[in-house]
């Protein structure tokens, strides 16, 4: 690997020169990666930051020289007309891949020998290319399409016949290969075999007829096998479920997060008039590389899925509804409403401030105490709060918990556990565990199991559940359970919890909102709206920041950004962040706090569990110790 | 500024009597009289529509009646007032024109938005949507007014195909 992250802790940085202009990299990186430092593009196919250097597409020739020294007195060889040292350049061209930055390293990339070697490249990939460009879904994010525009002759003088292979192979269940589109980079296969670990590719037969194909018997069906539709440099592998879909110019990119586990990949949504095509990785090297899992990439189904939770009653008498439940079950006492704060409270629809009084039925009779917050005069509700929402909600629930006066004891946040498979998918499946211990919404590590809420309920203690985006059912709670009590359900899909509960409001998934999450590395990390909210659902953080109103809380407005100056002002970790300035590829947050936590996940991509990390740097430590 | 006086010239008696003006006015009424119209009857009779000219958008077959659309959307880009909008899919594998791939699901081009400019034809890879000879279109309701992929087809008819590409592909195919 020629990725410059070997050698950062102890910079050890040597100058090469690119047409001229000389740049500081560190040791070990190649002339392609040392160019793109420096804005030089050096077309290439086969080439991949993150895979191994295999040099066989021979499409980053660049002319190269190194400073000449004398052989016998090992002196720089100093040349007259410049002053400077001569620079001897080799007869030939080499590649760029696979030749690393040494001291005075010299690249000429703009030479005419370099561009007639990228033609003659091209022109050998087109001999046998198909004219399929119309109708491949490659097309406008295609290596070879953008390189022949650059270096194509723009006709062919190949008058042979062009070669036949076959155009319709299923390599898996979610690739599908044309072979003759193929130009044998191999970057498919060295990806099975160094990334996924499931060496299932290879080529079979000799030169021209080289055929990309699977192992006898086998398929490629890991949950990273789209990946290798992503680094294809041509349209040979495409994706079954975008095949034919949309063409890639039509579609709008919005950075995301892959929300299927706590590894947090920096996704990409492509989306077209408020529908989503297809999800690709995000390049972060710190968290997924240029990878993510299949898995994660199927996600934007949710936003059309046929149990989608929709309403077409208005958002201000479901806030009603669910008030009227929550504050029946605060307290059946009796106070005034006269210092309501719901006319200091900044509610600023006046529609909902009215839809929200009409069909209360005790809603004279919540007590306040005087800070404003209703009185802790029954601990009737609990709150079935979410690891799968986003920091802002997370934070909004707190809010909403403490105006209740909901107990800690009462605030439930069911974990959802899996194996992590070592690389991108974790243990933990929530992409926000972390975030909900930092708002203070999780004391401690949630259990997937909700046996302390199943015993209050038979205990007749808990009468009314707050439930944000979490199936009960899943958590351990029988539908007998679920019918004792009242139900107030927030969430996206229907379930066992949505079909039990008294109000339902539907809010939005991830693609639909705009979120942050914090990671298994403690990294802060944002995620935008892709899409508009599907018709008849609302927006998460506006329905708890209404209810938050309603109970006579400060009103965030439903905008991350007013709940995030808050949330950043109480919690230690997040303390000059603010919505907005996160940066694209996250915030580690100091997790000190939170170190004595024993989190599910094990070794993956870029992560290693807190123990693990202790064991090597003590290790480390003694080693540093015992070199002296 | 200064004032001009213009003299009025007094008429000549030739021109007093009228009579030169009225024959030469005359004389253009009579030609065309006798000329042939340069209207037509609209609409009982049509007029004849020149090569080249850009009418409406319409889709056409290749001789052997493979729809030559391949649904890339280059039109659907390329389209100035957005009036083009194509709904891609697979052919189907037991057709016999599978080695196609993928053709247009639906195809619809809305009339109230067309300009004309030819630009779909110019930018069409395959050569499979025209501006033809069809310069009226004419409906009650905008929903008419949008021709579908069927309406297309049956506007554009078949056009010579000079390349017949995908027969090639076919041959070369069946030929290994």
């Amino acid at each position: 690997m020629s990725a410059p992250t070997a050698t950062a802790a102890t910079p050890d940085l040597v100058t090469v020169n690119i047409d001229g202009r000389d740049i500081a990299v560190p040791r070990g990186t190649n002339v392609v990666e040392a160019a793109r430092l420096l804005g030089v593009n050096v077309p290439h196919y086969c080439y991949h930051p993150k895979l191994p250097v295999v040099g066989n597409c021979r499409m980053c020739l660049v002319e190269m020289g190194v400073p000449a020294v004398d052989r016998e007195t090992r002196q720089p060889v100093i040349d007259p007309a410049t002053g400077k040292q001569k620079i001897n350049w080799m007869p030939k061209l080499q590649i760029g891949c696979g030749t690393n930055a040494t001291p005075g390293l010299h690249i000429r990339t703009t030479t005419p020998a370099v561009r007639q070697a990228r033609e003659s490249v091209t022109e050998f990939l087109l001999v046998n290319h198909p004219l399929d460009c119309p109708i491949c879904d490659q097309a406008g994010e295609c290596d070879l399409q953008e390189q022949a525009i650059a270096y194509g002759r723009g006709c062919s003088r190949y008058i042979e016949d062009k070669n036949v292979k076959p155009k319709h192979t299923q390599l898996g269940p979610r690739v599908m290969l044309d072979d003759e589109r193929c130009i044998l980079c191999s970057r498919c296969i060295r990806f099975t075999k160094e990334i996924a670990k499931d060496d299932v590719l290879g080529f079979i037969d000799r030169g021209s007829h080289s055929t990309l194909t699977c192992y006898p018997g086998k398929q490629l069906s890991n949950n990273y096998s789209l990946n290798t539709v992503d680094i294809c440099p041509v349209g040979a592998l495409t994706s079954t479920d975008f095949r034919f879909k949309m063409r890639v110019w039509f579609l709008k990119q919005t950075n995301s997060i892959d929300t299927e586990s706590s590894v947090g990949a920096n996704t990409v949504v492509w989306s077209r008039e408020g529908q989503i095509y297809r999800i690709t990785p995000r390049r972060n090297d710190e968290v997924n590389d240029t990878w993510m899992p299949d898995s994660g990439r199927l996600l934007y189904k949710q936003v059309r899925a046929e149990n989608r939770l929709t309403t077409e009653t208005p958002l201000a008498d479901l806030i009603a509804q669910a008030k009227s439940l929550l504050t029946g079950a605060a307290a059946p006492g009796s106070s005034g409403m006269g210092d309501s704060p719901m006319g200091s409270g900044g509610m600023a629809d006046p529609a909902m401030r009215t839809g929200a009084a009409a069909p209360s039925t005790d809603e004279s009779s919540v007590p306040h105490n005087p800070h404003g917050r209703v009185a802790r005069a029954t601990q009737s509700i609990a709150l079935v709060a979410s690891a799968r929402s986003t920091m802002a909600e997370q934070y909004l629930c707190k809010k909403i918990a403490d105006q209740l006066g909901i107990p800690v004891g009462a605030i439930h946040v069911p974990a959802h556990l899996g194996q992590g498979d070592g690389l991108l998918v974790s243990a933990d499946r929530t992409p926000n565990t972390r975030g909900a211990l930092l708002c203070g919404l999780a004391t401690g590590l949630p259990k997937p199991q909700l046996t302390q809420l199943a015993a209050d309920i038979d205990a007749g203690k808990i009468k009314t559940l707050l439930v944000i985006n979490e199936d009960l059912a899943e958590a351990g709670i029988t539908p007998e359970q679920l019918a004792k009590v009242s139900i107030i359900y927030l969430g996206t899909h229907a379930n066992a919890t949505s079909a039990a509960a008294k109000v339902v409001i539907p809010t939005q998934t991830v693609f639909e909102k705009d979120s942050s999450f914090v990671n298994q590395q403690f990294r802060l990390q944002r995620s935008k709206a892709a899409i508009p909210g599907h018709p008849g659902t609302h927006n998460d953080l506006v329905v708890l920041s209404h209810i938050l109103v309603n109970l006579g809380g400060h009103d965030f407005a439903g905008s991350p950004i007013a709940a995030w100056s808050r949330l950043s002002e109480e919690t230690p970790e997040l303390a000059g962040l603010d919505y907005l300035t996160i940066p694209e590829t996250g915030r580690v947050l100091d997790s000190t706090r939170f170190a004595h936590l024993a989190f599910p996940e094990t070794e993956g991509l870029h992560y290693k569990p807190a123990a693990e990390r202790q064991e090597e740097s003590g290790a480390r430590m003694q080693e540093s110790e015992a070199r002296p | 500024m200064s004032v001009i006086q213009v003299q009025r010239k007094p008429l000549s008696l030739a021109e007093r009597t009228y009579i030169p003006q009225i024959l030469s006015g005359m004389k253009t009424t009579m030609k065309h009289i006798v000329a042939k119209p340069v209207t037509v009857n609209y609409p009982e009779e049509r007029p004849e529509i020149p090569p080249g000219y850009r009418g409406v958008p319409t889709l056409v077959r290749d001789p052997h009646g493979r729809e030559k659309c391949v649904s890339c959307q280059l039109c659907e880009f390329v389209c100035p007032p957005k009036a083009i909008r194509i709904t891609p899919g697979e052919i189907p594998a037991d057709s016999p024109n599978a080695h196609v791939e993928k053709g247009p699901r639906e195809f619809e081009i809305n009339m109230l938005r067309c300009i004309y400019c030819g630009l779909c034809q110019e930018v069409c890879p395959e050569e499979a949507i025209w501006l033809q000879n069809v310069y009226s279109s004419s409906g009650y309701t905008r929903a008419e007014m949008v021709n579908n992929k069927q309406k297309l087809y049956e506007l554009g008819g078949t056009l010579p195909d000079t390349h017949l590409k995908w027969d090639k592909k076919k041959a070369a195919a069946e030929k290994h």
